[in-house]
């Protein structure tokens, strides 16, 4: 018995339940079956899909993505810099006190912020001691955003701190010896040599936010609706495969595509070093 | 001026550090409240976490997701073994084109991986349940199993094999008793990775079973949507210690033996885009 | 032959349409050992995992004790293979390595302890049963290897550059030591090496293989000293190879002069290839010498000076002598016919040089 043969099992199961369902998928998109029970190719569910309600749910989606990445990488890059500065030991732990919360539960957590955010929660109550009046901090725009931050802020700071770790001190002395001052040495040296790690973090945010669901619906109430909630009403509610089907394969596009974007600036392959 | 900006630079992260756990401390203080809400602390009480273990839906989801995290993360050691120990010997263009296959499942949406399982399941009339949900875990589990086997593989001298047959070893004997002692902490970690990826899960659960059968992480929605729950705090409080003491069994055993960039990263990725 | 034990007939053997083995006929007698010499990527390899079972011949056949053996599966042969990283089992130690195949047999417990305590006295590493793997050196590794496949009592014992990772010193010690076990244990060695001093210093027989074709058989000195073509006369040993005609019996003409020699049977000025080895040239004064030139490289090797001449005939000579010669200097060449060997121009030389 040949070696290669041990992979039949897998080959077998891989076909039939990765490859089969992502076809299944195209053809529900894009075939439909006539009432004399013929099967003929239609772009109907893909015209639907792409109505106007639901490309704005999509632009929706897109400019919360935008807004995501960029709070994250405002606040990551900085926090990434003053961890890389930090001593080894120290900044190991730290670094590993923002990993460990990853690890929970999405749902737990985004549900633990409605608590937080209710209107008797915790932070009105503490806005109350200070006089203020209590805010309608739940199902608004912000607490999507919020949300969604919240749960993808350690994406953008795992690899650009991973690459502020890989920088040779001896590049920023050199620098410094040249002449260079802090903030040059920071322009000129150490930001160029961090751009892989802020477009790994860029897509490891942005694609995951444009298909997430749920955040916004536990957070904005059905307000806020984003493309992967789209997805789930076409399934799970309307039970219309062929429109969800063309919804995802919207999304498979959007998703190649930005992989396509990303992968012609990562040269280096960085994406897929993170530890 | 020194000192000033070192001050500034630390609280700055002790500020991100507390908007990262305000929530997670908040679920666990409270997992311990008299009371119902989480707007006032009215005492210290257990009872959210005896209560929880009376409840029978809950129970129920518990022993639905700990058996499909056990037999899933199994399974799918067993064929990613077998996958891995067969894609090593593939030419280059066939391995190529089996490991991008396999990196689907990791890559895609999981919104996508979900709603794919789903229209097969109907198409093929599979009635939704258990046997879905478990399938569906053994899918996007396989991948973390065969990309733990497969350095270890790699690393392997390509000839222990033929040396077991060459002293009378049958190929069955071969790999039982030499191939997969050598690949055993791959094996291993996978096994803990598809555990923790299958015990993690929600959105490709909730969609492979169209919510029939529920699991913790399914059940969590369902109530989420309702409102607070004591009794969900009590178990976020537990999940998240049993998650915790996973991963650093994981971080450990990773420092210990080899550097798996590419899995590890892949693992983190795939724990938060939902 | 009666004695033939192993027999290769017509095999040939391609990887995905490469040829790597053509037309390979060649039999191994009991209690030989047969070396098969070549450069790598020369098909020696495949030969051996052909008769381990690792590879099956494209088309043609393999004879063992005159019963076919090409669809036997390895762990049915009664060959044995130490390979050449060892491929010993990291995760048990020396024990149960070697007791591996025993076990296998379902051998008892005593008789499986005994066997293999008898086998590392052999190799020399009494008392390493409880070593672990990567506690052993390289040497070590290698003994616990031969103990492992010698264990099972193969009738051949196929050995894939089983030196080749040990340095000069040890790999010297070893080759003797394995020419040892090889007489007292009787058993039929098949080694495969691209050293052709170990090759020489070991083998009943040497099998010199290039491009997929065994370009000779002989004994050592056969194969030293009548080397077939320049192919084998190159890789045995540095020689001095040059083109020339075959005049008549017992003369050849090369570098502008004729010589006497010993060969007969080419036809009248039939293009030949001469080959002189280093240490069969001796030094003169120029003005007794028929090729003359000046010395350019004098390099002492230890037993002897190695000297490189550049001939006034154009050649550059390669001579081996205990007497050296300054560099710059002007110095003659003497040649005896028994020193010139005439050989048939093959693949490896230009047609028309």
């Amino acid at each position: 018995m040949k070696k290669k043969f041990f992979a039949l099992p897998y080959l077998v199961w891989m076909v039939l339940f990765t490859v089969v369902p992502l076809i299944l998928i195209f053809v529900y998109a894009v075939f439909t079956t006539t009432d004399t029970g013929e099967i003929i190719f239609t772009t109907q569910y893909l015209k639907q899909a792409l109505s106007p309600e639901n490309l704005s749910v999509l632009w929706r989606s897109l400019e919360y993505a935008v807004i995501t990445t960029v709070i994250c990488l405002i606040l990551a890059y900085p926090a990434a810099l003053i961890l890389s500065r930090l001593k080894s030991k120290v900044g190991a732990i730290v670094n590993l006190l923002f990993v460990i919360p990853m690890w929970m539960n999405f749902l737990l957590r985004t549900y633990a912020w409605r608590a937080l955010l209710d209107s008797n929660g915790p932070i009105n109550q503490f806005l109350g001691w200070f006089g203020l009046p209590p805010q309608e901090l739940l199902n608004t725009e912000g607490a999507v955003i919020m949300g969604l931050v919240y749960n993808f802020l350690p994406f953008m700071l795992l690899p650009i701190s991973s690459v502020f770790s890989k920088i040779d001190q001896s590049y920023i002395q050199a620098a410094e010896d040249l002449g260079a001052n802090k903030w040059q040495v920071l322009r000129k040296v150490i930001f160029p040599l961090t751009v892989p790690g802020v477009i790994t973090g860029i897509t490891m945010v942005f694609m995951p936010v444009v298909t997430t669901f749920v955040i916004s619906r536990l957070l904005g109430g059905s307000y806020y609706m984003m493309f992967g909630d789209l997805l789930e009403n076409q399934f799970m509610l309307l039970k219309d495969w062929n429109t969800g089907s063309a919804l995802a394969i919207i999304m498979m596009v959007l998703m190649v595509l930005s992989m396509a974007i990303m992968r012609k600036y990562d040269k280096e392959g960085e994406s897929k070093t993170l530890w | 001026m020194v000192r000033f900006r070192k001050f500034i630079q630390r609280f700055y992260l002790a500020i991100l550090l507390f908007f990262i756990y305000l929530p997670i401390l908040m679920l666990m203080v409270f997992s311990f409240n008299e009371g119902k809400t989480m707007s006032k602390w009215s005492g210290f009480t257990l009872n959210w976490y005896s209560q929880l273990f009376q409840d029978p839906v809950i129970m129920e989801s518990l022993w639905v997701t700990i058996s499909i995290a056990v037999l899933s993360s199994l399974f799918a050691c067993l064929i990613g073994t077998m996958a891995a120990i067969g894609i090593n010997s593939f030419k280059k263009w066939t391995r190529n084109l089996t490991l991008n296959l396999t990196y689907i499942p990791m890559m895609n949406a999981d919104i996508v991986t979900g709603i794919s399982l789903l229209l097969f399941f109907i198409f093929a009339k599979i009635p939704r349940g258990y046997l879905t949900l478990l399938i569906s875990h053994i899918v996007f589990n396989v991948p973390y199993v065969i990309f733990s086997v497969l350095p270890r593989l790699k690393g392997m001298d390509e000839h222990l094999y033929e040396a077991a047959l060459d002293m009378g070893a049958t190929p069955g004997y071969a790999v039982r008793k030499v191939i997969v002692p050598e690949l055993m902490p791959g094996i291993v970690t996978g096994f803990i990775m598809a555990f923790t990826m299958s015990f993690d899960d929600f959105v490709i659960s909730f969609f492979s079973t169209q919510g029939i059968v529920n699991n913790l992480s399914v059940y969590v929605y369902s109530m989420a949507r309702v409102g607070i729950n004591p009794k969900i705090n009590a178990l976020s409080t537990i999940m998240f210690v049993f998650v915790m003491t996973l991963l650093l069994i994981i971080n450990i055993r990773a420092d210990r033996q080899f550097k798996r960039q590419r899995q590890n990263t892949k693992f983190l990725q795939k724990g938060l885009s939902q | 032959m009666s004695n033939q034990l192993i027999l290769f007939k017509n095999v040939y053997k391609e990887f995905d349409g490469v040829e790597v083995l053509s037309n390979i006929n060649l039999y191994i007698r009991k209690n030989e050992f047969l070396t098969l010499l070549g450069p790598s990527g020369c098909g020696k390899t495949t030969m051996l995992r052909l008769l381990g079972g690792f590879e099956t011949p494209t088309s043609g056949d393999i004879l063992f004790e005159g019963k076919s053996i090409v669809a036997t599966p390895p762990y049915k042969r009664k060959l044995n293979t130490v390979f050449q990283r060892y491929a010993l089992f990291p995760h048990m130690d020396v024990f149960d390595n070697i007791a591996f195949g025993l076990k296998i047999k379902k051998m008892s417990k005593q008789n499986i302890e005994k066997k293999v305590k008898d086998m590392l006295k052999l190799v020399g590493l009494a008392g390493y049963e409880d070593r672990s793997i990567d506690k052993l050196s390289g040497g070590q590794m290698q003994r616990v290897a031969i103990a492992r496949a010698l264990v099972n009592e193969p009738e051949v014992l196929l050995l894939d550059e089983p030196l080749g990772a040990l340095d000069l010193k040890f790999r010297k010690d070893m080759q003797l030591e394995l020419k040892r076990m090889q007489k007292q244990l009787g058993i039929t060695f098949v080694y495969v090496t691209h050293d052709q001093e170990e090759a020489l210093s070991m083998s009943d027989t040497i099998a010199v293989m290039d491009e997929g074709m065994i370009q000779q058989i002989d004994t050592p000195v056969g194969i030293y000293n009548e080397p077939v073509n320049s192919f084998v006369a190159d890789f045995i040993g540095e020689s001095n190879i040059l083109y020339g005609k075959m005049r008549r019996d017992y003369l050849v003409a090369f570098s502008g002069r004729e010589f006497e020699c010993v060969d007969r049977g080419y036809n009248e000025d039939e293009n030949i290839v001469v080959v002189i080895r280093p240490e069969d040239i001796k030094l003169a004064e120029p003005s007794e010498s028929t090729i003359n030139g000046v010395v350019t490289s004098l390099v002492f090797m230890g037993v002897h000076y190695e000297i490189r001449i550049q001939g006034e005939d154009g050649h550059e000579w390669l001579v081996q002598s205990t007497d050296p010669a300054e560099v710059g200097s002007r110095v003659g060449i003497t040649l005896d016919p028994d020193d010139i060997h005439i050989m048939d121009r093959s693949q490896y030389d230009a047609a028309d040089a």
